[in-house]
């Protein structure tokens, strides 16, 4: 078999088994911790009757590792369970979601990547010049500043001041692409602000690297110009880690899609795991978690893959 | 006499002035932590700096107190994630072998999952007080400085006084505490400004989802939460703590870049 096909199924496995551990840790998190679940969900003023009921509809009494295979297969044949203050079915309640947190993610990474590369590029051209300092001026800024307060500090101009957008990003099914864009203005540009100083740093410091290697001196000393350079010699060689930066950024995005969701009551995942953590609904929390998570190592594992099968130096490990 | 760089000067005065509030927020603060003085969201005057907010609390108190609040959660988590993440670090690259992959990957495994997620995860089944933010993000964070703490330390075991002190029977406490800690200490001192950083934003983040700081305690990310519906009429309230967050964390960062431009120059360069 070809190496990179070893590898790259190496991974995968890799992959599946982390989420096997995560799903375990998830689930530990919920119910193993000090303290008795069903008291912390109804509160100091529960009557006993009605702690031993949610006990029983729980399945507190079963021991942990049952009840964990049992949420396990269940997760696995698409039953996420029941909500427990609305007694909705989750796997129901989450797909219309999942499809607008995956739409808001979609058009923010389809801003930002290619800007932040841009940047990269710019910044880098421009050493320690002006438009270098100014883009690590603001790009510290976007991130010396939490995502829920850049959202605000948008609205408050945008949406309020200026009136270009709403300030709340409600969209439905009945709206045409138009107008979903229009609703989705601001949170997009929120998150494009966020993901775009984390990847256009790492972007900056991949192609700089890139930039120290012996054969970057050499089409400098025989006199080509710097944008030539960049194009020919750097990037070439600067895709791989690029590529993983941009994967990266990408699961940082799905963290931060939670927070600006409930920021702007976008009816996504990170508003509804939000709005159960609240309510201390754990099997919502256990089921928004490993999603979460699955997406998070998922992007991740890509990005791992992407680096083998563009990084030739990996592919004979020593 | 060192000289210090205006950037990292400035970012000095900044941070110290931010702690100096913090410590002394019960004599610097106008009013009460949740004394109800005015009318609700009042414009700034004489009376009330930066006005009231939505229930007619002094916003410069609220802003002063919650400071206090957001500081000293964000210093004691940090405190915890380097002593926690230093001590397993360091224990992993001195013992090697099995612990060290048994505690490797474990802390894989849990920086797998997005600490908000998991947090949030926590949060759902643990009462939310003080204490139990300080431990789980104190926990949570210190997977990263275990990282740093034992690649750092993985360099200094092969070193000769290292395996001079093993053979001499010394116990892993000494070796951990009296060889390993002195050497690693610059790489650590630079990391602690940017774990803090992420320490204030976590935390702010948490209470903006009401998940953190419980009201009537005021902190930077729940005078957001407080103040947020004044936004639709124009008021600014709920940004103040957007620009003390980021005056804050820019100062740091400024500091830790100073700090770490000189341990590294100190080594004669990066790597």
């Amino acid at each position: 078999m070809h190496p990179i096909v070893t590898l790259v199924a190496q991974r995968l496995a890799l992959g599946f088994l982390l989420l096997f551990a995560a799903s375990i840790l998830i689930f530990a998190g919920t119910t193993m911790l000090p303290g008795d679940v069903a008291q912390q969900i109804l509160g100091q003023s529960a009557t006993p009757q009605s702690l031993a009921n949610l006990r029983e509809e729980l399945g507190l009494n079963e021991p942990a590792l049952t009840r964990y295979f049992d949420w396990l297969s269940g997760v696995l044949q698409g039953d996420l369970g029941t909500a427990l203050t609305n007694g909705r079915d989750i796997a129901d309640s989450i797909g219309g979601r999942l499809k607008n947190t995956m739409f808001l993610a979609f058009w923010a990474a389809l801003v930002s990547v290619p800007l932040a590369i841009f940047l990269g590029l710019l910044s880098v051209r421009y050493k320690d010049k002006w438009p270098d300092k100014l883009i690590s001026a603001v790009t510290l800024t976007t991130i010396s500043i939490p995502e829920f307060m850049i959202g605000y500090i948008l609205i408050y101009w945008l949406a309020i001041k200026l009136r270009w957008f709403s300030s709340v990003a409600l969209i439905n099914d009945n709206m045409s692409l138009l107008e979903k864009l229009n609703s989705i203005a601001i949170p997009v540009i929120v998150l494009t602000l966020v993901v775009l100083a984390h990847m256009m740093r790492m972007t900056r410091a991949a192609i700089l690297n890139v930039m120290q290697s012996a054969y970057i001196e050499t089409a400098e000393l025989k006199g080509m110009r710097m944008l030539k350079i960049i194009r020919t010699h750097a990037f070439p060689n600067a895709v791989a880690p690029i590529v993983n930066v941009v994967m990266i950024n990408m699961a940082y995005l799905v963290v931060g899609v939670v927070v600006v969701e409930v920021v702007f009551a976008y009816p996504g995942m990170g508003q509804y795991l939000v709005d159960h953590v609240a309510k201390r609904d754990v099997p919502v929390v256990q089921a928004c978690g490993l999603i979460f998570a699955a997406v998070y190592i998922g992007l991740n594992l890509v990005a791992d893959i992407v680096s083998i099968v563009t990084n030739p130096r990996l592919r004979h490990p020593k | 006499m060192i000289r210090i760089p205006p950037a990292a000067l400035i970012g000095l005065f900044f941070t110290l002035l931010f702690f100096f509030c913090a410590v002394f927020a019960p004599l610097i603060a106008p009013y009460g932590m949740a004394e109800v003085v005015g009318d609700v969201w009042e414009p700034s005057s004489r009376e009330f700096l930066l006005g009231t907010d939505s229930i007619g609390r002094d916003l410069l108190s609220r802003m002063i107190w919650g400071g206090r609040t957001t500081i000293f959660i964000a210093t004691a988590a940090t405190i915890l994630s380097f002593f926690t993440g230093s001590v397993l670090g360091f224990f992993a690259a001195v013992s090697g072998g099995w612990v060290d992959q048994a505690l490797s990957r474990f802390v894989d495994l849990i920086m797998s999952i997005p600490s908000l997620i998991f947090a949030l995860v926590v949060l759902s089944v643990m009462p939310t007080t003080i204490l139990t933010l300080i431990v789980l993000m104190g926990l949570l964070d210190s997977t990263r400085v275990y990282r740093l703490a034992r690649a750092v330390a993985v360099d200094i075991t092969v070193m000769d006084y290292v395996e001079a002190a093993r053979l001499r029977g010394e116990k892993i406490g000494w070796i951990i505490f009296r060889e390993i800690l002195p050497n690693a200490l610059s790489p650590l001192v630079a990391e602690v400004g940017l774990r803090f950083i992420f320490m204030v934003l976590f935390v702010s983040t948490l209470s903006f989802l009401g998940l953190g700081v419980q009201p009537p305690q005021a902190d930077w990310g729940g005078i957001v939460k407080e103040n947020k519906e004044g936004i639709n009429y124009g008021i600014q309230a709920a940004l103040y703590p957007a620009y003390a967050i980021a005056a804050l964390c820019i100062s740091i960062n400024l500091v830790a870049d100073w700090i770490l431009g000189r341990t590294t120059s100190l080594k004669g360069g990066r790597g």
